[in-house]
């Protein structure tokens, strides 16, 4: 069990110490705050890291979904499957759990997302494997979010 | 403040590390001169970049290695004329075709002389050529993916070294056999050598588009030995001049019957009157075979295609457009000023460096100033087109470059130094040792109209006791020269890889913004892509198998397979659905007899196994990709010859396209 704890610390500094980019920043304080990341952030309102501040849901739009799932199924369905754990969560129901502006943050910047969002950092704290950047443009992961409003929890 | 104090006690450090080797080190004392201050021009911080890429050949290794300067830093060894297993460069079913020829798959080369492209005679960063020596061929590789994309073989030409250099717009690429061979190539006795042997200098076009390579045409030149060119720029664009010795057509014991004349010649080559010609229909179509390789990067794939003609001409049949310059002994090197006024020619064996004018050039063949004719080719009065000569620089001149500031440089092979010198004047400035027995140096383009004159890299053939010993066979190396004051300071010696014969450079910039970062899947045309997960299958036709599988962090889809049998042929088509940056995936089976594939994001390359015994085999992921790397990996089951054992494949127990 410890050795398990260690190797997620292991994990975690060793990831934010290749952040992108090569940024230049001290990246030495990781493991201490690891204890007191109680999420206190209400995933409803957390609307993380990156290019995406705002997004106005309206009806849903069969047309862009049905494009967004296109799009699912050749970038991501390697990794997601909607109604089980695979190497990444289940996303079915994702819209009910994440604020759109998370998700799409999350599909658009996943390196920051993971490294500095509480939430998103806990999530690879679970799954070890990194959730990929796909180099999607906003529009498509727009396209992707319009396919999460249709997929329900079961 | 804290990392700065840091990187200055780095500094320090370094710079202690620096003076202590020179005490303790040196044999001649030479680098008692080396001052802390030169660490700190060479050193570029941790995650800092380099100011200048430097493309250095790799000689005899074939390849061609990109370091940065003025760190001296390997980056990357781009496979061109030599198979890479690392790569699997000529290992995978895709870049085998690269390396046809007409006399079939060749697995090595002797890359010597990379050049960057040009427009307006400026380094314009597109491409960078090179030119394989002993198999005579051109590559070229593309700097936005690094990459060799396409080779062409040169036919009637052997040892291909006075190539592969630009002409001011890439307008081409010219390759001039060293070499004379016979004409057409046919059985004959050697002795009978002198007028029909043949040197054929080639013109390569390159597509200003593309940059596709077209062998234009090739001009039979009578059978000297064409060491070295390089082309006019400025006023003299549109010519282009090689340095030729065994003017005495000798076939045997070279080193002595080669070096008899007074002088050898710079050939001087109107190639704008010859292109119009050829374009008018002139020149003879020969028969001929040659191989042209294409790597075309929306199919991941090369194709090989053998051509069956190209088009010769005869110095005679255009008269005016090519004349001999008399250069002293044995000319190596062929070098032209940034302006296009100074033709430089260092004769291997002479006492001075000779430097003819342009402009006294034309003057000369404008009122006929000829010392009679080779082969009908008129040879120029030697003092009628001097310009001047450096006298006494050194023994063994070879090579110039230019800093843009009216100084040449040039290396002396056989006294090991670079002598610094100004055009015009013709007096040397300045004179600083190499260790050992400097061949070709580079200035970031140096050979251009416009140089980046900060530093200057030497490339030495010999480096005996600069590093530590490693059995007989010892590194090759480059050292690195800050010429921006009016001395030369030696700042680094780094190792090569093979040998460093020359290299090219250009400022960072100038590629940093065009480096590709991955392939598109979405553009990805290869045969056997598969785009997602739910396309991967298995299919056998026969006895080969194809199995068209994807990766991505960290599983292969599909990663347990069933149904191969013994004397199968498996060709493995891996498709990296990654689309970020730095992912790429590995692959090798245990038993194949190939390399390991390293497959780029969003790329498909393909090897083949065949099983030679049953059992059920693994694979895996080489290329350590993430957390879970070491649980990428996959099984594939080998049942006898003619077993009823069907083709399945899973990935986590279900049929790979499950939702
Ligand atoms: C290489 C595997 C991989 C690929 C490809 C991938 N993901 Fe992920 N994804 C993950 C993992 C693993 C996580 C969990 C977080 C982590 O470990 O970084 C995750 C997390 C997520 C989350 C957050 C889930 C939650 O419960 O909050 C969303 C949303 C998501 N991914 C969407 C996508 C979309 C959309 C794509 C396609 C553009 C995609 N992912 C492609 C592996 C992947
Ligand atoms: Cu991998």
């Amino acid at each position: 069990m410890k050795l398990k704890v260690l190797v997620v610390a292991l994990v975690v500094a060793m990831v934010s110490s290749c952040g992108s980019d090569g940024k230049k920043s001290d990246k030495k304080a990781a493991p201490k705050e690891e204890k007191k990341e109680v999420v206190e952030v209400d995933p409803m309102k957390d609307k993380g890291i990156g290019p995406i501040t705002s997004v106005t849901l309206t009806e849903i739009d069969q047309a862009m979904a049905d494009k967004g799932k296109a799009v699912f199924s050749a970038k991501c369905s390697a990794c997601h499957k909607m109604s089980k754990r695979f190497v990444g969560p289940a996303l079915a129901g994702i819209t009910e759990r994440r604020t759109p502006e998370w998700i799409m943050n999350m599909i658009l910047n996943p390196e920051e997302m993971v490294e500095k969002n509480p939430i998103a950092k806990k999530l690879l704290a679970e799954y070890l494997s990194p959730m990929a950047n796909q180099s999607l443009t906003e529009e498509e992961a727009r396209l992707i979010l319009e396919y999460f409003r249709t997929v329900k929890e079961k | 403040m804290k990392t700065i104090l840091k990187s200055l006690l780095a500094i320090t450090v370094l710079s202690v590390v620096f003076t202590s080797c020179g005490n303790g080190g040196s044999k001649k004392g030479a680098q008692g001169a080396l001052s802390g201050s030169a660490a700190e021009k060479v050193y570029v911080a941790p995650g800092e970049h380099d100011e200048f890429y430097a493309f250095v050949s790799g000689g005899f290794s074939g390849q061609l290695a990109v370091y940065g300067l003025p760190s001296g830093r390997l980056f990357k060894v781009i496979p061109v004329f030599s198979v890479d297993a690392e790569k699997a460069y000529g290992f995978n079913e895709e870049t085998k075709p690269m390396l046809n020829t007409s006399h079939g798959f060749i697995p090595w080369d002797d890359s010597h002389h990379p050049d960057i492209s040009q427009t307006a005679g400026e380094l314009d960063g597109r491409w960078v050529f090179i030119n394989g020596n002993n198999t005579p061929r051109i590559a070229k590789i593309d700097l936005t993916t690094f990459e060799t994309t396409e080779i062409i073989e040169i036919p009637n030409s052997a040892g291909n070294h006075s190539s592969s250099f630009v002409t001011e717009n890439t307008e081409y690429v010219v390759a001039g056999t060293r070499f004379s061979v016979p004409y057409p190539q046919r059985d004959m006795p050697i002795e009978e050598y002198k007028g029909n042997f043949k040197g054929a200098l080639s013109f390569i076009s390159v597509d200003p588009e593309d940059g596709a390579m077209d062998l234009k045409f090739q001009i039979m030149m009578p059978g000297f030995n064409y060491d070295l060119s390089h082309p006019g720029r400025g006023k003299s664009h549109g010519w282009f001049f090689f340095t030729t010795y065994n003017t005495e057509e000798a076939n045997s014991l070279l080193e002595v019957n080669a070096s008899q004349n007074d002088k050898d010649f710079i050939a001087a080559i109107n190639w704008k009157k010859i292109e119009e010609y050829v374009n008018n229909g002139g020149g003879t179509k020969a028969p001929t075979r040659y191989a042209h390789n294409v790597y075309n990067e929306t199919t991941h794939t090369a194709t090989s295609t053998i051509k069956e003609e190209v088009v010769v001409v005869d110095p005679s049949e255009v008269p005016g457009a090519i004349y001999f310059l008399p250069t002293p002994k044995s000319p190596h090197g062929c070098d032209v000023d940034p302006s296009g006024e100074y033709i430089i020619g260092s004769g291997k064996l002479a006492a001075e460096l000779t430097a003819h004018s342009f402009t006294k050039m034309l003057a000369a063949i404008e009122g006929e100033k000829f010392d009679g004719e080779a082969y009908g080719i008129p040879i120029l009065k030697y003092d009628e087109i001097l310009a001047g000569a450096v006298k006494q620089p050194g023994l063994g001149p070879l090579h110039t470059e230019f800093d843009g500031q009216g100084n040449a440089y040039t290396t002396f092979f056989i006294s090991s130094e670079v002598v610094k010198w100004k055009l015009g004047t013709w007096e040397v400035v300045d004179r600083k040792p190499t260790y050992y027995s400097v061949g070709h140096l580079m200035i970031p383009g140096g050979n251009s109209r416009k140089p980046f004159g900060k530093y200057v890299l030497a490339m030495n053939k010999i480096t005996k006791d600069r590093y530590l010993p490693t059995g007989p066979e010892v590194t090759q190396s480059a050292q690195l020269y800050d010429i921006t004051g009016e001395k030369m300071e030696l700042l680094l010696d780094f190792p090569t890889i093979g040998e460093p014969h020359y290299a090219a450079g250009c400022p960072a910039d100038l590629l940093k913004p065009n480096s590709k970062k991955i392939f598109k899947l979405e553009e990805n045309e290869h045969e056997y892509a598969v785009k997602s997960e739910a396309e991967a299958k298995v299919v056998r036709d026969g006895n080969e198998v194809h199995i068209y599988m994807t990766m991505i962090r960290s599983h292969f889809a599909p990663d347990n397979i069933e149904g191969i049998q013994v004397g199968d042929k498996v060709y493995f088509h891996v498709t990296n659905l990654e689309q970020d940056y730095d992912v790429p995936h590995g692959i090798s089976m245990i038993g194949a007899n190939t390399s390991e594939l390293l497959i780029m994001p969003g790329q498909t390359e393909t090897f083949v196994w065949e099983p030679k015994q049953v059992g059920v085999w693994p694979f895996y992921c080489t290329d350590f990709c993430s957390a879970l790397h070491q649980e990428m990996q996959g099984y594939v089951r080998v049942s006898p010859k003619g077993s009823s054992v069907p083709i399945t494949y899973t990935l986590d127990g279900d049929a790979v396209d499950a939702e």
